[in-house]
């Protein structure tokens, strides 16, 4: 009975020690796990300089502007913007109001060059006429407001 | 009370656990044909469209309940390998084995149709993101575990060394559930969780259900079988599996 009971603190306690070594260390490479940065983050000089990275933000409503076959569009936290251009073709999900993470290199005059755009979704799931409830509903409630 | 735990304990021995076994894999298996049927039915003719992803996804289905049981399947193998390093109890080990390569296809199917659903939706079949590579890690894990154990003929010191993989890699699960919340990640949060109501309509929520539960019921159909084949072969030398009908019936040896 005794080694049984050694044996399973000493499980408990390895696994206890894992679990904080686990998170120490998830702790100190978080910059490196998130997948894109933000653009409030890019203002405040934490995205890399020269290198490629991702932004990852809302398609700010009446941004994207074609150009030929390049697209302008802006990507928003609500905070700050960032303009991004893109030539290839977009996800049929990228819509504006909607989440995109884009990649690609930041020019010195601001305007994000992106070699790839991925849309982002949300986690609700429902039926358009649904959908469509919850866009009339917004809507009227946008007009109540002066 | 006493009597429970008796129970328990009988049943936790090879010898009484193999027929114990047999006799459930057949209503597991129609259990999960049937809800198999219902759960795609549901899938394909009852739920609707979807307003954003049309018919595309629809491999919610298959998708969401085979990361469920990646992730569970993990925690019940960590599990028996505890119970067994802690009480050095034979049947542990072996479920524990059993277990693994319906873990393994579980996490490939959710890395799959996450990869087929990703195209057409994000735009990319795979990207380096915490929920996807903490969910190929679990992968690997599974196939690190049979690798190991594979590599070691002496099952008792297979189960200990598997066991203690398995172990350390439990650390991985709440990670995987985690990711969404706690990196920027182009996968979306949950829409089902303990602490807020679902969010997706009903019917769709329904199909998601019924189909993890037939996964639920398909591994542990696989899983006893398995285990049962693997009893046989590590007490091959045994008495009561000598005097098995199905082994005196006169098939090999």
């Amino acid at each position: 009975m005794k080694a049984r009971q050694k044996r399973i603190a000493l499980i408990l306690g390895g696994l206890a020690t894992l679990g904080v070594a686990a998170a120490l260390v998830l702790n100190a490479l978080n910059s490196n796990i998130a997948l894109y940065v933000t653009p409030s983050e890019v203002a405040e000089g934490k995205a890399p300089k020269e290198k490629a990275f991702r932004v990852g933000g809302m398609v700010k409503e009446g941004s994207i502007r074609r150009d030929n076959l390049t697209v302008h569009f802006v990507v928003t936290d609500t905070a700050k913007d960032i303009p991004v251009a893109y030539t290839g073709i977009l996800p049929d999900l990228f819509k504006e109001g909607k989440g995109a993470v884009v990649q690609g290199k930041l020019g010195s005059d601001g305007l994000f060059t992106a070699t790839e755009v991925l849309a982002k979704h949300d986690e609700n799931y429902m039926p358009p006429a649904a959908q469509h409830a919850v866009d009339q509903a917004q809507k009227a409630q946008k007009s109540l407001k002066p | 009370m006493s009597n429970g735990l008796i129970n328990w304990f009988r049943y936790a021995s090879p010898q009484s656990f193999y027929p114990l076994a047999g006799k459930m894999i057949p209503w597991f298996w129609a259990l999960a044909a049937l809800f198999t049927g219902v759960g795609l039915w549901i899938s394909f003719f009852v739920a609707p469209t979807d307003a954003v992803q049309g018919e595309g996804y629809r491999i919610i289905f298959i998708h969401v309940p085979a990361s469920w049981m990646s992730m569970f399947i993990y925690c019940v193998m960590a599990g028996w390998a505890a119970i067994g390093l802690a009480l050095n109890t034979r049947l542990s080990g072996m479920m524990a084995t059993a277990l693994a390569p319906t873990g393994a296809l579980m996490a490939f199917l959710s890395l799959w149709t996450g990869a087929l659903w990703g195209k057409p939706m994000w735009g990319t079949w795979w990207v380096w993101d915490a929920r996807l590579t903490s969910e190929l890690i679990l992968f690997f894990l599974y196939i690190g575990f049979i690798a190991l154990q594979a590599a070691i003929d002496d099952p008792r010191r297979a189960d200990k060394a598997g066991a203690i993989l398995a172990l350390v890699g439990v650390v991985n699960i709440p990670i995987i559930y985690f990711s969404v919340k706690w990196w920027n990640t182009l996968h979306q949060g949950a829409s089902v969780s303990l602490n807020k109501s679902p969010s997706m309509a009903q019917t769709m929520l329904w199909g998601m259900l019924v189909m993890a539960l037939a996964f639920w019921m398909y591994a542990i159909a696989i899983a006893l079988m398995r285990a049962r084949a693997i009893m046989l072969e590590r007490e091959a030398h045994t008495e009561w599996v000598r005097s098995l009908p199905e082994v005196t019936g006169g098939s090999a040896r």
